[in-house]
């Protein structure tokens, strides 16, 4: 009996696979004959339709994907490393060969909010319409009247670095269904008109929840754990929990706190380096204030999470602390003081840093070998910057003065070892 | 041709990373650590120093721990090697285009394209006027031994060219003194034998390049690895001379069409 019962669970998502397929290839088939009427052809050209456009595409950082390193805005090419294989961004300038200069805006909103290509084609979730399709179509009308006012670059896509089975599309017809629920935000009646702009934010342009949520085998996130923090796949960092509540990852982050990071890319809690530093560097620092209260606000209303379970490892940190403790008085506390406190606005505070706290330990390893600078942002044109310590020292030096720090003053995250900090040594930058 | 000559930065690293307990990695390592002891000293020295409140100098050289703690204080590097290049003196046009290369991508080195990564132009640039200002004497590094038809070779690289390989004179373009040109163009004398062959090694792989059309990938690729070897060893035996300023822009007419210097040339 229980055996029959668990076939079922298969044999259902191949039911609705297939029945999300018929929807899609049927709304394919419905929409892309509807021609582009003549009121939408003017809303497209219209200046404030394309910097309200400016806006919200700064605000979801299309930018930072649609742009090879070196290379000309939206004319795509800078390749996202998944555990599938690598997927080159698209060009998004007005290109007609290379680009989305043929496109209707139907096609336009059909990507973004259904995931869906041009040609009816399912579009690998690298592009994040889990989270785009909360965007309203009126706010998708705006983002497609700015990418058609973009210069023209012509630039080809990138061939997929996929190999079977992931470059067979149609597989994504069950991933769908198990990761993807299609849907503009819906506001919630019950909260203030701040609290669920922030959400409408967090939850769909910015689409924070690709990085900051732990994802499992086949790549989707649960939609349980919003913003609770994960290992950024093939990046090798980790993005904290975002929740300001009791265990959260920024617990005790004022309002102000989550604003000045977004904004300056340093708060008196910590500084956004590492992939963060970009995304402050070519999207939130350009938000209006009232939009980075209301994201604050969102995320200050994020559940407190349960306690972290303690240490059941059995691996006692204690000479790598005393160890520790001494490289960080010789190299540390000249800047992040002896008291783990840092130097507001200058050097981030260690006590209670949610990168050092964070549970893989990857963040402090890797900010320890690498060093330097926070993101440039208007509010922090230069940017005081920490010196590399990859060159100076050894594997075991690092594990002890980052496990020491991780233990030090109200911190109490587990140890790193030596066999960690080998692994990420070498990591590559991308 | 030794091997180790074309060895490009990447791998250097690799082995010190690897290697750390070696006595060259443990020097170093100390010649990395003394010049940052040395603010600390004043500031104990000054009383600047309260016990609950750190003091951090407003200084672009305090902002900077970043690049000083490889390339030291004053841009002076890591000596004899240039394991870490020297800095200090290069034209500030030609240290912004580096940083810019980093961040491109045309110039491959981890560690460099990470910490370059934020930078905005405006700050690049004022990094690179710091370290294009700093004054520091030119030390005389090792060179292996060589036989004198060897260095005649690497002589006549640099004064003459070698008309045969389609390489022009490294003076051509680096100046007559090759304390390099105004604002892009490198000084050559002064470097350790192993930064030079090592830069020419990286053009030849591809892990250091320029802006297209990139001359200097076409001259390294122009040359016979014993070339290398002949040029960086001249080069870095050649007397530094008592003025080490660059020579004025527009000074030069550069013999093949370079990117970095507006395409001009007469394209051979």
């Amino acid at each position: 009996m229980k055996n029959f019962r668990v076939l079922w669970i298969p044999a259902v998502l191949i039911v609705m696979a297939l029945a999300l397929w018929w929807w899609l290839s049927h709304e394919t088939r419905t929409t892309s004959a509807s021609t582009q009427d003549p009121a939408l052809a003017a809303l497209l050209k219209d200046p404030a339709e394309i910097a309200k456009g400016h806006y919200l595409a700064t605000a979801g950082d299309c930018v930072s994907c649609h742009t090879v390193q070196g290379g000309q805005p939206y004319a795509g090419g800078r390749i996202l490393p998944t555990p599938f294989g690598n997927i080159p961004a698209p060009n998004i300038t007005p290109d007609p060969d290379t680009g989305l200069g043929d496109w209707s805006f139907e096609d336009f909103w059909r990507a973004l909010h259904i995931g869906v290509g041009r040609h009816g084609e399912l579009l690998y979730p690298a592009f994040s319409y889990t989270a785009f399709t909360k965007v309203t179509r009126e706010d998708a009308l705006a983002i497609f009247a700015y990418l058609q006012s973009l210069p023209s670059v012509h630039q080809p896509s990138k061939p997929l670095g996929l190999s079977f089975p992931y470059n067979v599309r149609t597989g994504l017809t069950a991933w769908r269904a198990l990761y993807f629920k299609p849907g503009v935000y819906a506001h919630d009646p019950a909260q203030s008109a701040s609290w669920n702009r922030g959400a409408y934010l967090v939850q769909g342009l910015g689409h924070c929840n690709e990085c900051h949520a732990t994802r499992g085998t086949w790549g989707g996130t649960d939609s349980k754990a919003q913003l609770s923090g994960g290992q950024i796949p093939a990046l090798d960092w980790y993005a904290p929990d975002l929740s300001t509540a009791a265990n959260g990852g920024l617990q005790g982050w004022s309002k102000q706190d989550i604003v000045d990071l977004l904004k300056n890319g340093q708060s008196s809690k910590g500084s956004a380096f590492g992939p963060m530093a970009e995304v402050v560097a070519s999207s939130t620092q350009y938000l209006h204030d009232d939009d980075l209260q209301a994201i604050a606000e969102y995320l200050q209303s994020l559940p407190p999470r349960p306690k972290p379970l303690p240490d059941s490892s059995g691996f006692n940190s204690a000479s790598l602390v005393a160890s520790g403790q001494e490289i960080y008085a010789q190299r540390c506390a000249n800047c992040h003081g002896k008291d783990g406190r840092g130097v507001p606005d200058v050097y981030p505070p260690l006590d209670g840093n949610s990168s050092v706290m964070e549970p893989s330990g990857i963040n402090a390893t890797r900010a320890v070998l690498l060093g330097g600078f926070p993101a440039v942002t208007q509010g922090n044109l230069r940017p005081y910057s920490m010196p590399p310590f990859a060159q100076q020292l050894s594997d075991a030096e690092v594990a002890a003065v980052i496990t020491y720090i991780r233990q030090a003053w109200s911190n109490h995250a587990g140890a790193v070892q030596e066999r960690d900090v080998i692994k990420y040594r070498h990591t590559p930058i991308d | 041709m030794p091997q180790h000559n074309l060895m490009h930065r990447g791998s250097l690293v690799a082995r010190a990373y690897t290697s750390p307990m070696k006595t060259t990695a443990v020097l170093v390592r100390l010649r990395l650590v003394l010049p940052w002891m040395l603010p600390l000293v004043v500031l104990f020295a000054s009383g600047a120093v309260h016990a609950d409140q750190l003091s951090v100098p407003d200084t672009l050289q305090q902002r900077i721990a970043a690049c000083t703690t490889c390339h030291g204080l004053h841009g002076e590097g890591s000596p004899g090697s240039g394991f870490f290049p020297r800095l200090a003196g290069k034209p500030a046009g030609y240290l912004t285009l580096q940083l810019q290369n980093f961040q491109r991508g045309l110039r491959k080195y981890a560690p460099m394209q990470y910490t370059v990564r934020q930078l905005s132009p405006a700050y690049m640039r004022e990094i690179a006027e710091y370290f294009a200002a700093q004054q520091v004497p030119y030390e005389r590094t090792s060179v292996p031994e060589l036989a004198p038809s060897v260095l005649q070779r690497g002589e006549q690289l640099v004064t003459t060219g070698d008309p045969a390989l389609k390489v022009p004179p490294c003076q051509a373009c680096h100046g007559k003194a090759l304390t390099g040109t105004e604002p892009v163009v490198p000084g050559l004398v002064g470097l350790p034998y192993d930064y030079i062959s090592s830069q020419l090694g990286s053009w030849r792989t591809g892990t250091r390049a320029s802006a297209a059309p990139d001359c200097m990938a076409e001259i390294a690729n122009r040359l016979a690895p014993a070339d290398i070897t002949a040029v960086s060893a001249w080069l870095a035996s050649h007397d530094v001379p008592s003025n080490t300023h660059a020579q004025p822009a527009g000074s030069i007419t550069p013999p093949l069409s370079c990117g970095v210097l507006d395409g001009r040339g007469n394209g051979a």
